[in-house]
């Protein structure tokens, strides 16, 4: 008798559809955002009134659909744009985080000595900070701006990337065809750039994914706490910091649907990674 | 006999054994002991021994992989070790290698024609045609069709590989290939090819083999002259029909009983040597094989026998002749 495979491995093996709609309608939302939004999200609805809850309520209009905030703006067209903020921030922190962390775990992989030393030290000191507290002092330091926190997330959460591929580095250094090269007569820099990159990339990418989330989650936490994306920008966590007051108002639709949109958006990218990493893990793959 | 193209002389390596995170060393394991051979432009010098005996430090040692802790290997009459600069990189250009494992020595995600090509890349200015050319040349040479060069490593055989292995190490005018156990991860059918191949290549382009094994049948096939080496000195040395016709020394004769018999009818000799080889950390007294010798005597346990000229050319190390 066959047995099938069972099902939790064989649906691992096909991309999470979910995940992948969800992110792709994100991305659209957030490349045609001047075509989508109704209203300018900067600027009050003309003829509605502050705390204009959704149309489906009493009280409500479609002119905001969602709602209006305590400025009288669109919450819809508030959202669209803060997918922008959201993906370019999650996006581009992780790729400032990935290129210094890559860099630093092979410098400390390959090169190993003191070179190592030094950076896994810096590393347990990185990892010792709380992430959240140390951007938000940085973002004290330097100041709001949503390149600001793009370049403050990558520093604040390289270390993970530079102790995953120092380990593998360590591996691969000892592997025959790096040892070949170095007969050959390879310099460092060669046998990094042909050798040990192009076999940290799958990891890389898999941190890459996992990361995103992360970021975006943090974005929003210092946008929340006043110290991320400067008003009146819209940013989800800044929607969030603005509706706090009038919370327990009962005005709800402040606060729900950004929440909801940064819940969809880092389990979007959590499955995605997920899914990732099981296809790009040789010894997962092929179960 | 022709010139020497690589003379080793006096080789030791010593590495420490610590005990602990910042412990002493406890002892020194001496993985090669005092270790000399030549190898002539041409020839093929069979390096042979148990596992652990000292010849894959040897070969590290040869590579520049590891420095010697004593001794000097002199390449075209030059000491190389300490080398640098224009020197080492001439070197690193005359010299390669071919591993046991043909599945962990080419790199995975890089195509056949760019891992031959690496060598080239390294130590000339050639072009990419150029490059290209001499790819398609040496993949001739080894007995492949020029039009595998885009394939990945994984869309080849055990044998083809080594053979993509072969054409990497011949790419540059390669004067010396140390070949570390170049068959012994393939079937028996493919290392016959293998094996041909490389005394083929050897006749056409007179390139010298240090031919590391531990399958006696093998070595002794391709091999001109054969060094026995037991826990990291040469025992035994000589012209290969000589020592196959006459084993002298007791290690090289358990080791010709240890191998199977030409003729499934031929009666198998009972091994001759017991045991294990010793840690190289605790050398034996006297001569290191004298623990797991069948001929051992008095004196064998406290004076090391030193090599001395035997019968048909080569050397011995043994208090029997």
């Amino acid at each position: 008798m066959r047995l099938a495979p069972p099902m939790s491995i064989r649906s691992r093996r096909e991309a999470p559809l979910a995940a992948v709609v969800i992110l792709a309608a994100l991305v659209l939302v957030a490349i045609f955002a001047d075509l989508l939004a109704p209203h300018d999200p900067t600027l009050p609805v003309p003829g509605a009134n502050v705390f204009d809850p959704p149309f489906w309520m009493e009280g409500g209009s479609t002119a905001a659909p969602l709602g209006t905030d305590f400025q009288a703006r669109d919450i819809l067209s508030r959202l669209i744009y803060g997918t922008r903020v959201s993906l370019i921030v999650g996006l581009m922190g992780t790729l400032v985080a990935g290129a210094i962390g890559t860099l630093m775990g092979i410098l400390s992989g390959y090169i190993g000595g003191w070179v190592d030393q030094v950076i896994m030290r810096v590393t347990d000191a990185w990892l010792a900070l709380p992430a959240i507290v140390f951007a938000i002092f940085l973002a004290a330091m330097i100041g709001p701006s949503m390149w600001n926190i793009i370049v403050i997330l990558g520093a604040v959460y390289w270390t993970r990337y530079a102790r995953v591929i120092r380990g593998e580095v360590l591996t691969l250094r000892e592997r025959e065809f790096v040892k070949l090269a170095e007969i050959a007569g390879a310099s460092k820099l060669r046998i990094i750039k042909r050798h040990i990159l192009p076999n940290v990339a799958n990891t890389a990418m898999v941190l890459a994914s996992l990361t995103v989330g992360v970021v975006i989650i943090a974005e929003a936490s210092l946008s929340f706490l006043g110290v991320g994306v400067p008003p009146p920008q819209p940013a989800w966590g800044l929607m969030l910091s603005e509706a706090r007051p009038t919370l327990l108002a009962g005005q709800w639709w402040l606060t729900v649907f950004p929440g909801v949109c940064i819940l969809l958006i880092v389990l979007a990218t959590q499955l995605f990674g997920d899914w990732l990493r099981v296809k790009l893990d040789p010894q997962q793959r092929n179960l | 006999m022709a010139d020497r193209i690589l003379e080793v002389r006096g080789l030791k390596k010593r590495f420490p054994a610590r005990a602990g995170l910042f412990g002493r060393p406890r002892g020194w394991v001496k993985a090669v002991d005092g270790v000399d051979f030549a190898i002539h432009a041409g020839e093929t010098l069979g390096l042979i021994g148990e596992s652990g005996c000292g010849k894959t430090t040897t070969s590290k040692l040869i590579l520049l992989q590891e420095p010697p802790t004593e001794g000097s290997i002199m390449f075209q009459g030059r000491d190389i070790t300490g080398l640098a600069g224009a020197a080492l990189m001439a070197y690193r250009r005359a010299v390669q290698v071919v591993f046991q494992d043909p599945f962990s020595s080419l790199s995975p995600r890089m195509r056949v024609e760019d891992i031959i090509a690496e060598p080239l890349e390294i130590h000339t200015d050639l072009e990419r045609a150029a490059i290209r050319q001499r790819v398609a040349a040496v993949l001739e040479l080894v007995g492949l069709p020029s039009d595998v060069a885009p394939l990945f490593p994984h869309e080849f055989s055990g044998g083809q590989r080594q053979r993509v292995a072969i054409a990497r190490a011949l790419a540059t005018d390669t004067k010396l290939i140390v070949l570390d156990e170049p068959v012994s991860a393939l079937d028996v059918s493919v290392r016959a090819q293998i094996i041909n191949q490389l005394e083929h290549l050897q006749r056409t382009l007179g390139v010298s083999y240090l031919f590391i094994g531990h399958d006696l049948a093998t070595v002794a096939h391709i091999s001109h002259r054969i060094a026995v080496m037991y826990l990291g000195k040469i025992v035994e040395h000589a012209d290969s029909d000589a020592l196959c016709a006459r084993p002298m020394h007791p290690y090289t004769k358990a080791l010709f009983e240890a191998a199977l018999p030409s003729h499934p009818d031929d009666r198998h000799a009972a091994t001759a040597v017991a045991g294990e080889v010793p840690s190289a950390m605790n050398v034996p007294s006297g001569c290191r094989f004298h623990p797991r010798c069948p001929a051992t005597m008095p004196i064998c346990s406290q004076v090391e026998p030193v090599l001395q000229p035997r019968d048909g050319g080569g050397e011995v190390a043994c208090h029997l002749y």
